[in-house]
């Protein structure tokens, strides 16, 4: 009985060698590629060539104008809305749209107000990302309240 | 000779919690994996914004344009400047036209790295707009600090 109790339960042994081998291999595999994914979101705007936005141009609202002025290394020196001088603070350009739309209730459609952002040519991208975030809304709590949807570039400066 | 066989039965250690473990490693990067990532390029640094969300559905014939610190734009693995573009986007847009759509149904995503001059980016999107493309995505990370 002793005996071929043994025998039995030495045959029902597997040799995992192999299973092992390709279970790390997978597993190195998964490690190399792995990459964190960033979430990303997109701020859309639809801007038409200039020349047919002259046709369109009747309309009495005048889009805003964003100036931001930058230093030679890129850095953000200035920002005027409508020639009013905001130094360098978004919350303010944020405070300035909301009084001068004068509402915060978003306006469906191609009838919302419109921004024109005219920067200097080094002015580094990140600070035009932040004015548009600054203009574009805010957020209360978890909803985005938004302000102004239609944004536009003006001419780049060289 | 029979107990040193027996020794040698023991050295051989049990296996299961590691094949255990080995797995749900595997099927935790397996699940996180994700190979629709060709989007992203090295050379870019997205800007960060804390209103942006991801978008819901994707969008329709999304040209995307990474623009490097330099002003450098990559289409597809190619490497183009502002005054080059134009030849890709007019391949991009063959494509496009080939499938029955119009030009003004292709949205431009734009991926630029923060520290890009402005105008680089402007004039990216002037050479776009001379090619009758007008939606464009300005592509940025979600900030959810």
């Amino acid at each position: 009985m002793k005996i071929r109790n043994r025998g039995e339960a030495q045959e029902t042994q597997l040799n995992m060698t192999s299973m092992i081998d390709i279970v790390f291999l997978l597993l190195i595999f998964f490690v190399m590629t792995f990459k964190i994914v960033e979430l990303e979101g997109d701020f859309s705007v639809r801007m038409p060539l200039a020349g047919n936005d002259s046709v369109a141009m009747d309309s009495t609202e005048l889009p805003l104008k964003l100036r931001m002025r930058a230093d030679e290394l890129g850095r953000l020196t200035s920002i005027s809305l409508n020639e009013m001088e905001l130094g360098q603070d978004f919350d303010q350009l944020r405070g300035n749209v909301i009084s001068l739309i004068g509402t915060t209730t978003p306006i469906e459609g191609d009838d919302g107000p419109e921004i024109e952002i005219d920067t200097d040519y080094n002015l580094r991208y990140e600070y035009v990302i932040r004015a548009i975030t600054a203009v574009s809304g805010y957020k209360d709590g978890n909803e985005v309240v938004k302000l102004i949807e239609k944004i536009k570039f003006a001419k780049p400066r060289r | 000779m029979r107990v040193k066989s027996k020794k040698v039965d023991l050295a051989e250690g049990d296996l299961t919690p590691m094949i255990d473990m080995a797995f749900q490693l595997i099927a935790f990067f397996m699940v996180l994996i994700n190979f629709a990532q060709t989007e992203s390029n090295d050379r870019v640094k997205l800007p960060s914004s804390q209103l942006v969300k991801p978008p819901e559905a994707p969008l329709e014939f999304p040209i995307i344009l990474h623009v490097a610190q330099d002003g450098e734009v990559f289409l597809g693995g190619d490497s183009y400047t502002a005054e080059t573009l134009r030849v890709g986007l007019n391949s991009e847009i063959a494509v496009i036209k080939a499938e029955g759509k119009s030009v003004k149904d292709a949205n431009v995503v734009i991926r630029a790295h923060k520290d890009t001059a402005a105008g680089d980016v402007q004039e990216v999107i002037r050479v776009a707009q001379e090619v009758n493309l007008e939606n464009f995505a300005l592509r940025v990370k979600e900030d959810r600090s």
